[in-house]
This record gives C-alpha cells, structure tokens and sequence, in this order.
C-alpha cells in the first residue's frame, strides 16, 4: 500500500520531524483510505504547538502509522463517511474546541470545559451547571414509548454513569449511555506534575489495569530515554499482567454466574479472584499491582521465596478454577440464558472498532500480545481467541479460553528462575526534545495505548490516554438494541467497562 | 447436580475468624509505616524528596498515612529505618492521628459511643463512587465475598441512601460528582455516618492538585473514620468497621 503515513513500531521513539505533516486534504483521504479498508485508529487527537492547534493519527493495520497535519478552518467532519472517527472527533471537540462541522451527533463526552484558554465551548454548556448540563437526551417518539433513566448514583458499589433506556414495553430501542462523572482531568495534570509522580498517575487511571496503563507508560518513557528493562523485569512484567488479566477475567465470570441467579460460581469466583489478587501482592505487596512497574523496570524481585510460594499457590488453584468453570459451562440453565442474549455481529463490531474479549467475541482477531508484542510476548505463542456468535455467551466463552490459556503462561514463566535488577523511583534522565512514543498494550478489556510529544525543551506537550473501553461502550449501547431491558444487567458484565478508564 | 454437590465439598469452610484471630497476609504487604527515632535527617531529606506523594514532614519525623499511598519508594530509600509493616489495623477517628511515626490511637476506644449503641447490632451503608481509580470499590466489594464476610458483622451495603445509616466515600470527589455525593447524604436519614476510604478521598491522593478535584472530604462534610490505603486493605476496611461500630 502506497501511502504517505510513517510505519513506526510500538513503543518506541520517533523524532517528531520524521512525522509526515500533511497537507490536510491529503491526510483526510489516506486516513479515510487507511481506515475504510479495515484499518483502525489507536489515536487521533489534537495539540497545541507554538500557538496554533494540529492533529496527529496513529492508525494500524498489521502495523502501525502515524501522520499529521493542522487543523483545518472549518474542519470537516471524516465521520459522516467513516463512522470509527465519531468519538475521537467529539472528545477532540471537547479537549480542544474543534468543531467539526456536519458530525452527525455532536456531544460532549466528559463534560468539562476546554483546554484551550478562552477557545469558545463547542456545546454551549456552563460547566457551573451539573452534567449534562443542557444536553437533550436521544429521544424515540410514540404513544408506547416509555424512558428509563439510571445513575450517576447506582445500587451497588460501583462507579457512577448515566444510562437511558428508550423502550417500547420490555424492550429496549436504544440505550443512550452518557459519563464523565469520574473526570479527574488526568491528561492535562500529567503536563504539569513532576517526574516523580508521572508513574504514579499513570497506575491510578483505571485501578482493575494497573498493570496495562503502567506498561503503557513505562514504555513511552523507556523508549524516549534509551532505557532497555533487562529480560527479568519483561518477564515479572508479563507475569503482572496476566495475573491482573485472571484475577478481572474470573470476577467477571462469578458476577456473570451471579446475575443468572447460579450462586455457586458466583461465590467461589468470587474468592478466587481475591487469591489471584493476592498473589500480585505477594510479588509487589499490593493487590491490584501497584508499585511495581517503574519506567526502566520492576521496583520487586522475584526471589526464588516468592516464586515458590507463587507456584504452590498456582498448583492448588488450577483444579479449583478448572472445576469450577466447568460448572458454570456446563449447566444448561446457564447456556440458556448466555445464548444469543445481546448479540453484537461481526459488521457492528468492526465498525465500533471494538477490541479485546468484547471484539474477539464478535470475530475480530486482533491481540496486541500477537500483533504488536512487547515485554516477554514476543517469546510466547498467543493464540486467537475469536468466537463468531457476538452474545454473552461469547463474551464469557472468550474469558474462559484465556483464563486457562492464561495461567499456563504465568505457569510457565514462573517455573525458571528470574533475575532482574529491580529500580526504584523509575528514570531520572530527562526526556528528549521534539519526540514522539506510541506504546500498545493488551489489557483484560483490550488494547490500552498512551502516546507522548514533547516539545523542543524536552517538556511533555501532550500526553493521550485511550483505555480500551473508550472503544467498547458503543458495542454495549448497541448489545442492547431489541434486547429486553431485564437483561441490561447481563450484557453489562459481559462487558464491564471502565468508567474512570474511560471519563479519565 | 452432582457437580454442585462435589464442588461444594471441594470448596470447603473458607470464611476467616477475624477478629479472634488475625488474618496473615504475604510479607511484601506495605501497612502502618514507622520511621524509626534515631534517621538521620539526611536520609529522610532524600526520602521525603523521591516521595512522590510529599507525604513526609521532615521536621517532625512523621508521614502522612492520608497522603500517602503506599507505594514504598520511602522504605527503598531509608536504609532500614523506614518501615512499614505487615499491620493492616490502620484506621483513624480523626483526621490528625494519620500523621504519624507510628503509633496510632486505638481505634475501638476513640469510636464515638453513641454510633456503637445506635449500629452496634445493625449498620446499612450506602457507597459513594466519586472519581478515583475504582480500585477502593473493588476491595470493598471484596467484603461480601466468603473470606470476609461482611454481613455476618451485621453490616450491610444497601441500594438506596433512604435505608441507609451512613455513607461510605471513594475517590477524589470530582466536580461532575460532588452534586450526586452531597444529595446522596442528604438523602440519608439523621443520624448518620461518614466515611473516607483511602488516599483519593482523604486529601486528593494520587490526584492532589488537579482542579478537577476535592482535596479531602472533609472539607465538605464531617467525617467519622477514616480509612487510608491506596486502596485500603480488605482487612484495613473490616478492622475499621468492626472496632468503629462493635
Ligand atoms: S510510601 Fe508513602 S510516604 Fe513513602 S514514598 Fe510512598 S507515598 Fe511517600
Ligand atoms: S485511593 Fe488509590 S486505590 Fe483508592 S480510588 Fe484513589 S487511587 Fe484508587
């Protein structure tokens, strides 16, 4: 394929002045030409530079690209020929106050006023005003038609959001979903704190994948700097996040087992997940895996004490979890009530641009471990997970293959010896002037990517987060569609989302 | 069926007898911190400078279990005289008694009298979710798990602030939530509870600084226990609740 983006390579360092800066006519049509052929955008995003605002795209295929250009006055909207754009240009809109004109269905996504000083609101909102200000929800109109509002506040102990159901009787039509609540303002505050704390913002944005948004961030830093992990830390690295892929994998089961009303998995998941998080503490001394990655390596060893007590503890939960995943799939009442229940086909999935479990339920191949490996994957042999039927039934079958698939890796990397020599607050050296870093991850959720300019001093420009659930809410409004709304509960933790990962 | 029955079996007893007896968790677990008398004054320069959270006052020797989130950095630095041990009973009455050496206040003899005669027997809290990072929900979930057990405590997390006795707090409150929190208290019937779990709602946490923010939740409503961590322990939360309310 002839085109004039730059092939680069994940997570590492690109001099800013090898970044095509195109023409913006010339970027549209080969970012619409990259996406309309089955490519999809990691990031497109806008930044400041030396007064005036410019974009820049990090699209892949089978590789990666990026290119960039300046914003364009009007800029039209890529949305209405290629709907994967809408919600980077809405939150671009938002950050930025870019309006594009003609997007089909222009609304905040975060509720909070621009980056921009001064840049008027593209939304009219006065953030003084409560979310969602004065945004008129999607409405259906009709004599049966019935609205069913929900949250921010919810009945359990989970993070806030809105949903709107529109139904007729049972069923649901369209499910509007709107966040932003959980907006703690991560990506601007990262400009300003000082290095120390860098490490520390980037494992808090979504505490249930410390470890993706940590690797992510060491990454971008490590390859900006020259710093090269040795192979030990790649390999506890690998570790961590597999575990932190179990110990989410298997809660999800035991909340899924649990909204079918089939108590047993439910409890004993439950728990389960609790030992598979303890075990991160046993390596890093908290349970979620905080304080272990820095950039340049793991600030814990895994000294042969712990990795014995790690493979005991491995060798009694195997049967445990095997046992009790075949109580869940194997029970009819269960298959009945997975099967077919908020199915998502593959057309849809492709272009919401679904990724992870949620995407590989509905066919899409794609895994960050196989296609853009880092840390200790490229050594590893990572099978495709995709099911084909889209429904929960999926979702949850998809969970399955990777918790066994999944503890045979951590098996297998805990069963030799590891050395590393562990750092402590991470790099010191300053970052390089006008540079660019990609990194791509494969989280529980999906790919989790963070990318980083700085400018000539060295300074951090611009610093863009995408959680994977940024691509998936769409694909739970749409699992939705000509559901009954009873099994809104069900479809969602298929997908368990991130609120925070996402309002950022 | 019969696969029930033999999983069932297989599983076994699996809830913990604290409080009659402590729970052990894996050594690398980082609780009370003590810093011991006789650090020098330049180690402890260089701790509270690599400490990314500036929860180390140099002057008086003492760390701010509010601010802090655990993370150890200080302890790598302090060549031994930085610790932080494996107890996780770390909760406070009062917002002051977080900055600490190492001695804290016994929690059960600080605990308001009257709210043990009013909870003692039966105490229904209602979780706030403000902001932060979802891991203190995750590990107060964890509660009503068979481990821990919460419920045999007669303590209860409950769908509607109406039927609730207190709330429980999460996260660094930000502006898109502070409506929602402060009518969820109001919502809840006189009298009633306030509680601050972790580093996030305590003073900003990880976030302190962002305008995003709240730096403390006490700066808009009174709270009763604080509960510090990043995210607090399971057994920090239980331990809290327990001594606080029986
Ligand atoms: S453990 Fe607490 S006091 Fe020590 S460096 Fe980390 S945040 Fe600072
Ligand atoms: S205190 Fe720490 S664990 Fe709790 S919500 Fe805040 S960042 Fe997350």
């Amino acid at each position: 394929m002839s085109n004039a983006f730059l092939q680069i390579s994940n997570a590492q360092k690109v001099s800013r002045k090898d970044i095509p800066h195109l023409p913006f006519d010339q970027f549209q049509s080969q970012a619409l030409e990259l996406v309309g052929n089955g490519g999809k955008i990691v990031h497109y995003f806008a930044y400041p530079d030396k007064g005036s605002l410019k974009l820049l795209a990090v699209l892949r295929t089978d590789k990666l690209f990026v290119a960039g250009c300046d914003v364009p006055d009007p800029y039209p909207s890529f949305t209405k020929t290629c709907e994967p754009f809408h919600l980077f240009e809405r939150e671009m809109a938002e950050q930025y106050g870019i309006r594009p004109q003609d997007h089909p269905w222009l609304k905040m996504v975060r509720y909070h006023p621009n980056y921009t000083d001064g840049a008027a609101d593209v939304f009219g909102n006065d953030y003084s005003q409560d979310i969602p200000g004065n945004y008129k929800y999607y409405q259906v109109e009709g004599e049966e038609i019935h609205e069913v509002a929900v949250g921010p506040v919810h009945a359990g102990v989970i993070e806030p959001g809105h949903f709107r159901f529109n139904c007729i009787g049972e069923r649901v039509l369209h499910l509007e979903i709107q966040l932003g609540y959980q907006h703690r303002g991560i990506e601007k505050q990262l400009l300003t704190v000082p290095a120390k704390r860098l490490p520390i913002l980037g494992e808090n944005i979504a505490g249930d994948t410390t470890i993706g948004h940590s690797l992510c961030m060491a990454q971008n830093l490590e390859a900006l700097t020259g710093v090269q992990p040795d192979q030990g830390a790649g390999v506890i690295r690998t570790i961590a996040l597999e575990l932190e892929r179990l110990a989410n994998h298997i809660g999800d089961l035991g909340a899924l087992s649990g909204d079918v009303a089939f108590l047993p998995p439910a409890n004993y998941f439950g728990r389960i997940r609790g030992d598979f998080l303890n075990l991160s503490l046993l390596i890093c001394g908290n349970r979620f895996g905080k304080g272990l990655v820095r950039p340049g390596g793991v600030r814990f060893s895994l000294s042969n004490d712990i990795r014995k007590v790690l493979n005991e503890r491995l060798a009694e939960l195997r049967p445990e979890v095997t046992h009790v995943l075949d109580l869940l799939f194997n029970a009819v009442t269960v298959r009945a009530r997975f099967e077919g229940c908020g199915a998502v086909s593959h057309e849809d999935a492709d272009h919401l641009g679904l990724v992870g479990p949620a995407g590989r339920a509905s066919g899409m191949v794609y895994d960050v471990r196989r296609c853009f490996p880092t840390e200790h994957y490229p050594h590893m042999g990572i099978p495709e997970n995709k099911k084909t039927t889209g429904d929960v039934y999926a979702r949850a079958r998809v969970r399955y293959d990777e918790i066994l698939q999944s503890l045979q890796m951590v098996e297998s990397l805990a069963a030799i010896p590891v050395e590393t020599q562990c750092v402590n607050e991470g790099i010191a050296n300053d970052l390089p002037a006008s540079s660019f870093s990609v990194a791509l991850n494969e989280a529980w959720r999906g790919e989790v990517s963070h990318a980083v300019l700085t400018d000539e001093k060295g300074k951090i420009l611009r610093y863009k987060i995408k959680d994977p659930s940024f691509h998936n809410w769409n694909g739970l409004a749409m699992s939705l569609r000509d559901t009954g709304i009873s099994d809104f509960p069900l479809n969602n933790k298929s997908f368990n989302l991130s609120y925070c990962g996402f309002d950022l | 069926m019969l696969s029930v029955l033999k999983n069932r079996f297989e599983q076994g007893y699996r809830t913990n007898r604290y409080p009659e007896e402590k729970v052990k968790v894996f050594s690398r677990y980082r609780g009370r911190p003590v810093i011991q008398d006789n650090i020098s004054r330049a180690t402890l320069e260089t701790c509270a400078a690599s400490c990314p959270q500036d929860a180390i006052d140099v002057q008086n020797q003492k760390i701010d279990m509010g601010r802090c989130i655990f993370c150890g950095t200080c302890e790598n630095n302090a060549n031994g005289q930085i610790k932080f041990t494996n107890d996780y009973e770390i909760a406070t009455a009062e917002r002051a008694d977080l900055i600490t050496s190492g001695d804290l206040p016994a929690l059960a003899e600080h605990a308001k009298q009257h709210f043990k005669k009013l909870f003692g027997r039966s105490l229904q809290l209602r979780q706030v979710s403000a902001a932060g990072c979802n891991a203190c929900e995750a590990d107060l979930n964890v509660l009503a798990t068979p481990f821990f057990d919460l419920g045999r405590f007669g303590i209860n997390f409950v769908a509607s602030p109406r039927h609730a006795d207190g709330i429980v707090v999460t996260g660094p409150i930000s502006r898109n939530m502070k409506t929602a929190l402060l009518q969820t208290y109001e919502a809840t019937p006189a009298p009633k509870v306030v509680i601050a779990v972790g580093s996030c709602t305590i003073s900003g946490g990880p976030f302190i600084g962002s305008p995003e923010i709240t730096e403390g939740l006490d700066k808009i409503l009174p709270v009763d226990l604080f509960i510090p961590g990043c995210p607090p322990h399971p057994m920090t939360n239980l331990h809290a609740l327990i001594s606080f309310f029986k």
